[in-house]
């Protein structure tokens, strides 16, 4: 199925801002799409999957937008 | 030498000084000016009249070596809002005066001619001072001409001239240890200080250390809490990207306020976010990170050049930049910081007055997008005392009445801010209950319902968020009271060693032993001083709602509205 990565702060340094469409096999999660970039879930601060809070173990759907952000604060 | 209150009165033109009365002694920041204002401020006075009352008090450890301890507050009955206020700021003047013995500054009174003052602290108090020199300046003009008059090691606040014209919207400018401004932004403040015909404060730069009672005590707590603070991951990306890192998760959320509230994300938000800014800073060879005072150890402040490599503005917050940006649809960083200098120049808040703008381009006055347009009203107009830069410098709901819009985002007549409440729904209660009109500060509930600090809430649920702005409202009075940057939450969230340590330094500052639940009780304490001195000014429950628009306006990309009814929010008061 087609995923669309977006990523956020220093998740982009060396990778990518966003990624139309790349493909993982059926019942694939957030978490091993975001572990097959390199990224430790240590450092992960929010996962939202088409816009709400999701968890890492979610099962992902065929266009689904995945956004990872590490963890981050302002105000 | 023991705190003193430091009380000017401007009608007769005095000073003195006096101890502290035994119930204002456990207080400081917040707690002390909410507590001197409810004291000494007829609730139902006008708050432009000579029986309000401007309070300055530096927290409960400002001028310690406790680290991100800082912050001024500002206190008052707002003109904007009418209700009791609260402003706080970075900047150096708050561990000067606490150096000096400062318990809190009361300035009270207004002269009778068209004369104005400014008012120099020093080791042996405050003189009065003729000014004429600044008058009608801006608030730049006067740090370079505070320097050349004393040297440029004081500390200083200011208006400019939002402020003289006693605009709703103007604020007070504090000057950083670089001779930048950072601003007690909301509330009209800047106005109060006008009516007072006070231009500036100037502070003696000192030598002088503030008394701790328990030295050794106060040396591990910080250590302990310093570490807390520089360990925590969301420091360290506050220090890289500044608070507008938040454009693109709260984008992402659909929450980010998009041409005057009508979408929950902006096309352009890329262009204005955090990551494009630190790339625009390191390119043009500015400072990512910046602290607005000694002993900051986050520096969530930066310093963005222009396009030639000059300095153009600091303390580059977002939600300036969400105002200027989403909500106007202006998605040119370079715009935005030129609006954003103008405005600290001119001494007026940039969340209210790009608010303001955002309503006044739905009334058709200039074009959503016209970044330009609203630079030239901000010179030509706000700057100048025009009769349209008069109504944009009071406020969006100055502008709504005056263009006849109806899509006003305020409470209590202040603007709301970066984040929108049909879709992030705690914030919501904040907005309509905090004790001072819209106020993201007052109860942060995006830490837990977006950004996961302090466990986490679905924004888009009704369950819980009273009782999430509540605890939020509670913790944030207490906080504001020490002279703590507010950004050390999101430490004291996460980390069980924080906040200990902190109660830690208070005990060992003032050789007390409080316990977390009398800082607990003491936040407490300070939101009902506060709200009594609103019920007692003629609000009701009534007045702790949002605007209707949000009840019937669904918002993308979510399709929700505001849906949290007046018998649920007034559950908040229930403690
Ligand atoms: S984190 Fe930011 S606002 Fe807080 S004290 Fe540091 S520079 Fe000032």
């Amino acid at each position: 199925m087609d995923i669309t990565i977006k990523l956020f702060a220093y998740f982009r340094d060396g990778r990518f801002k966003e990624v139309a469409s790349r493909f993982f096999d059926e019942g694939a999660t957030p978490q091993e799409v975001i572990t097959s970039l390199g990224i430790k879930m240590d450092d992960v601060g929010v996962i939202m999957v088409n816009h709400r809070h999701a968890d890492p173990a979610y099962c992902l759907q065929q266009d689904d937008v995945l956004a990872v952000f590490p963890k981050i604060g302002g105000g | 030498m023991a705190d003193k209150i430091y009380r000017v009165n401007m009608t007769d033109l005095s000073t003195s000084i006096e101890d502290v009365p035994a119930d204002w002694m456990g207080h400081g920041g917040r707690g002390l000016t909410s507590t001197i204002v409810a004291a000494e401020v007829e609730p139902t006075c006008h708050p432009l009249g000579k029986n309000n009352k401007l309070v300055i008090a530096p927290g409960l450890l400002s001028g310690t070596t406790a680290a991100n301890s800082g912050r001024i507050s500002f206190g008052a009955k707002s003109p904007l809002t009418g209700t009791i206020k609260e402003a706080n700021s970075g900047g150096t003047a708050a561990q000067m005066l606490a150096k000096l013995g400062c318990k809190a500054i009361i300035i009270e009174g207004m002269p009778e001619g068209d004369g104005w003052y400014n008012l120099h602290f020093t080791a042996d108090g405050i003189t009065i001072n003729e000014e004429t020199e600044l008058i009608g300046k801006g608030n730049f003009a006067v740090v370079d001409a505070v320097a050349a008059r004393l040297g440029d090691k004081h500390g200083i606040i200011s208006i400019g001239q939002a402020g003289e014209m006693k605009m709703l919207a103007a604020n007070l400018s504090i000057k950083d240890p670089d001779s930048h401004l950072r601003s007690g932004g909301r509330g009209g403040l800047g106005a109060v200080m006008g009516t007072k015909h006070i231009k500036f404060i100037a502070i003696d730069p000192t030598e002088a250390k503030v008394e701790i009672a328990d030295k050794d005590a106060f040396l591990a707590a910080n250590r302990v809490f310093t570490k807390a603070l520089v360990d925590n991951p969301i420091s360290q990306a506050l220090g890289q990207y500044g608070t507008n890192v938040l454009v693109n998760i709260v984008n992402e959320a659909g929450g980010l306020p998009t041409r005057n509230f009508t979408s929950g994300q902006f096309d352009g938000h890329e262009e204005i976010s955090g990551e494009t800014m630190y790339d625009i800073i390191v390119e043009r060879e500015g400072k990512p990170k910046h602290n607005c005072h000694k002993g900051c150890v986050i520096q969530c402040s930066q310093i963005y050049n222009d396009i030639n490599k000059g300095y153009k503005t600091s303390g580059f917050e977002y939600e300036s930049i969400w105002a200027m940006g989403a909500d106007c649809c202006v998605d040119n960083l370079d715009q935005i910081a030129e609006a954003d200098q103008l405005m600290d120049d001119i001494g007026i808040d940039t969340i209210e007055t790009s608010v303001a703008m955002g309503v006044a381009m739905e009334g058709g006055v200039l074009e959503f997008g016209d970044g330009a347009e609203v630079c030239r009203i901000l010179k030509d107009e706000v700057a100048a005392g025009s009769p349209l830069g008069r109504i944009i410098g009071c406020g969006a709901g100055s502008v709504g009445r005056a263009f006849g819009v109806t899509r006003v985002p305020v409470v209590k007549n202040q603007a709301i801010p970066a984040y929108d409440p049909r879709a992030i729904k705690g914030i919501g209660i904040t907005y309509a209950t905090s004790t001072q009109g819209a106020d993201h500060t007052m109860g942060y509930t995006i830490a837990t319902n977006l950004l996961g600090v302090g466990g986490s809430l679905d924004p888009l649920s009704k369950e819980g968020q009273v009782e999430l702005s509540r605890n939020l409202q509670i913790a944030t009075a207490a906080i504001d009271s020490t002279g703590m940057c507010l950004f050390i939450a999101f430490a004291a969230l996460d980390d069980a060693t924080c906040l200990p340590a902190l109660v830690d330094m208070l005990n060992a500052r003032f050789g007390i032993g409080l316990t977390a639940d009398d800082v607990t009780n003491l936040g407490m304490s300070i939101l009902k001083t506060e709200h009594e001195f609103n019920l007692a000014a003629g609000f009701t429950n009534k007045d702790d709602r949002l605007p209707e628009f949000f009840d019937e306006e669904p918002i993308a990309p979510h399709n929700v509205v505001w849906d949290i009814s007046g018998e649920e929010i007034d559950t908040f008061w229930n403690f």
